[in-house]
């Protein structure tokens, strides 16, 4: 009988070896005897475990893990295809609590499914959505996006179903659908895994968006740095077409929608919207003033919806189960679920998927289980490098939009990166001055020249220089770029400095010092 | 160092020949510039102008505007550092002074034989198993000082 073993495909696991772990595999098979069936599944988020290695039974998939290349044979030689046992055997996958404990309703597939595999898709509920979609009014489409609360999971949390309801308002010849997936935000790689792990569900949301607002033409913008992404997308838009999901007369309902990706090429501003239109259009990829709304003139000067991965991939789900279904997770104005991403110094690091509502406490410890050092946490920066670093104070914030943004923090993408006691605060503050002036586009004055001042100042604090006149310099310099820049990049740098200033003072001297500068 | 070695012209003509009707063409282009020839040499910029019709100030503008695309060639391997925030949290720092050591070269440098370049990525999307470091195109998570030595070690041809 033939057995089915999976080993991942999806790019962590194939940098902790997953390709000569599946290799091994095969060769050990084969000179056993033993006859297996081997899928490249995506990963379940499990790093910590990568590469994970699963057989199929009867009683459903059975995990062991870290399984590296040399370590194959013994699974071999206990049996591992046939019920033996194994030091590393885990039991069944799904009931392993960090997996078991997640309300994974939008990465329901991922490390389930063979990426690539149309088949494996359609047979794990994909495209229902998409089929729902075609029978409905574009204005019903809208509707249920607008009904179901999602809000843009890219940081700025703006309902989706308002963006898509100005731009099917819009009357031109050509609409857009562009798919930011330029994830540049160190400690996030929720997008990265949809992309490797599930990119027919990407794919479908975005026809479901331009069956929506009309648009026949989309963009994936996606960071160079994502190789593994750009090539699952292409094949997965390869047969999509070939199967009559996109192209032309998708079904048989006479409406068109083309998606090509585009490769991005480092620059991290390109993740502001207007500044990766300008990129797609083969410029430089620099901030463009608002208005006009890229809704209204994007894309080529043509009305665009430009959404996330994250949020267009949550739509063939909201189409499928109901606006009704999604919006009965989260709590207050935060519908839905939202995919986590537990990174940085945390002993189980990986994807957590759950409503609204989690506390960074239960994150950190519950899934992360505290630090890898065994050192505390003192620090967790939330939503990239534009991010504020919360203190142990802070981490019974429940995630929300609202409630994070009274603690002057942001859920931004919903990565967050832990820091273990060793962590130097006025370090980590000069670092985001100095990120921002090495990827300003250098558009606007605050940004371009504030955070080079800001390196500067950062320096002369942590040379003990006149630190009183320095940190009241600071502060009037975060106040300028916040309220001074054109995009995010400018006037949020100042949130992880400030963050770091006001909740770790003793970082950037003595208390007394503060005090007088205050 | 000389900034020019020899490429095949031909091959990037019919590049630009190939995709200059696609719209916003500039960037594919360059991209597939670089996978053959390694970089963007700067005697190609005006023939690029002229395929898209746009001045060359604005090709050289794109050019240097993003950090993947490089006007110079570069070592045989090109290895990268991430040195984002997830990364500093698992140790990264240490690791790039000890890259920066055992290879005898600082970030954006070559190494005396042309073996290696170092580089500084922000972020390769590995953040829960950091350190993250690519060698060419293929990644590496949870990368030790040992670690790294024998990836080295194996590109060098030493087993």
């Amino acid at each position: 009988m033939t057995v089915t073993i999976f080993v991942p495909r999806d790019s962590t696991a194939l940098a902790l070896g997953a390709n000569e772990t599946a290799a091994a595999i095969e060769r050990e098979a084969k000179a056993r005897g033993i006859d297996i069936k081997l899928v490249r599944n995506g990963s379940r988020g499990m790093f910590w475990l990568e590469p994970l290695v699963e057989v199929a039974t009867d009683a459903g998939r059975i995990g062991f893990g870290p399984i590296e290349e040399h370590e194959v044979a013994g699974l071999f030689d206990a049996g591992f295809t046939t019920g033996g046992s194994h030091p590393k055997a885990l039991g069944l996958t799904e009931e392993i609590p960090y997996l078991k404990k997640q309300e994974r309703l939008q990465f329901v597939r991922v490390g389930i499914t063979d990426p690539v595999s149309l088949e494996d898709y359609l047979a794990h509920d994909g495209y229902v959505g998409l089929k729902k979609a075609i029978a409905m009014e574009p204005a019903a489409i809208v509707q249920e996006v607008t009904d179901s609360g999602l809000r843009g999971r890219g940081g700025a949390a703006f309902p989706t179903g308002i963006k898509w309801k100005t731009v099917l308002g819009a009357e031109a010849a050509q609409k857009y659908i562009a798919c930011n997936a330029d994830e540049g935000d160190s400690g996030t790689f929720s997008d990265r895994m949809v992309m490797e792990d599930d990119p027919f569900m990407l794919i479908e949301g975005m026809t479901i968006a331009g069956l929506a607002v009309k648009a026949t033409e989309g963009y994936i913008y996606v960071r160079s740095e994502y190789p593994h992404s750009i090539a699952n997308l292409n094949e997965a838009i390869v047969a999509a077409n070939a199967a009559g999901y996109l192209g032309e007369n998708i079904l048989g309902s006479g409406r068109t929608f083309n998606l090509q990706v585009r490769k991005a090429a480092g620059a991290y501003v390109c993740g502001e919207e207007t500044a990766m239109l300008e990129s797609i259009e083969g410029k430089r990829g620099m901030v463009r003033a608002k208005p006009p709304l890229p809704a209204l003139q994007g894309l080529f000067g043509q009305p665009t919806v430009i959404n996330n991965v994250i949020s267009l991939s949550a739509v063939p789900l909201i189409l499928s189960r109901g606006a009704e279904f999604y919006k009965n997770y989260g709590m207050g104005r935060s519908r839905g679920t939202l995919p986590m991403q537990l990174a940085g110094n945390l002993k189980y690091g990986g994807l957590v998927e759950k409503a609204f509502g989690v506390t960074l406490r239960e994150l950190l410890y519950d899934f992360g289980g505290g630090s890898e050092s065994g050192r505390p946490i003192r620090a967790v920066q939330v939503g990239g490098p534009l991010g504020a670093y919360m203190p142990e104070s802070l981490f019974d914030t429940p995630f929300d939009y609202e409630a994070f943004a009274a603690v002057a923090s942001t859920v931004g993408h919903g990565g967050l990166v832990a820091f273990d006691d060793t962590v130097d605060m006025a370090k980590q503050a000069r670092y985001a001055m100095h990120f921002c002036a090495e990827e300003s586009c250098g558009k606007c004055t605050p940004c371009r020249i504030g955070s080079t001042r800001g390196v500067e100042v950062m320096d002369k604090i942590i040379a003990n220089q006149n630190r009183p006149q320095q940190i009241h310099l600071l502060r009037d310099l975060c106040d300028v770029m916040v309220t001074g820049s054109l995009c995010a990049m400018g006037n949020m740098t100042p949130f992880p400095v400030l963050s770091a200033l006001n909740h770790f003072p003793e970082d950037f001297g003595d208390q007394k010092t503060l005090a007088n500068a205050a | 160092m000389n900034t020019q070695t020899p490429f095949d012209l031909a091959a990037v003509e019919a590049i630009i020949a190939q995709r200059k009707a696609t719209p916003g063409a500039l960037l594919p282009i360059l991209h597939d510039i670089q996978g053959v020839v390694g970089y963007i040499p700067p005697s190609i910029v005006p023939a690029i102008a002229e395929g898209l019709n746009i001045s060359r100030a604005e090709v050289h503008g794109v050019i240097t505007y993003y950090h993947f695309f490089r006007q110079h060639p570069v070592g045989e391997h090109v290895v990268q550092i991430c040195r984002a925030e997830a990364c500093q949290a698992r140790g990264c720092e240490s690791l790039a002074d000890h890259a920066k050591e055992l290879l005898g070269c600082d970030f954006h440098g070559t190494t005396d034989d042309n073996k290696f370049t170092l580089q500084t990525v922000y972020c390769l999307g590995q953040c829960a198993s950091g350190p993250a470091i690519q060698i060419d195109d293929d990644l590496y998570a949870r990368v030790s000082k040992e670690k790294f030595n024998s990836l080295i070690q194996a590109k060098r041809g030493v087993q």
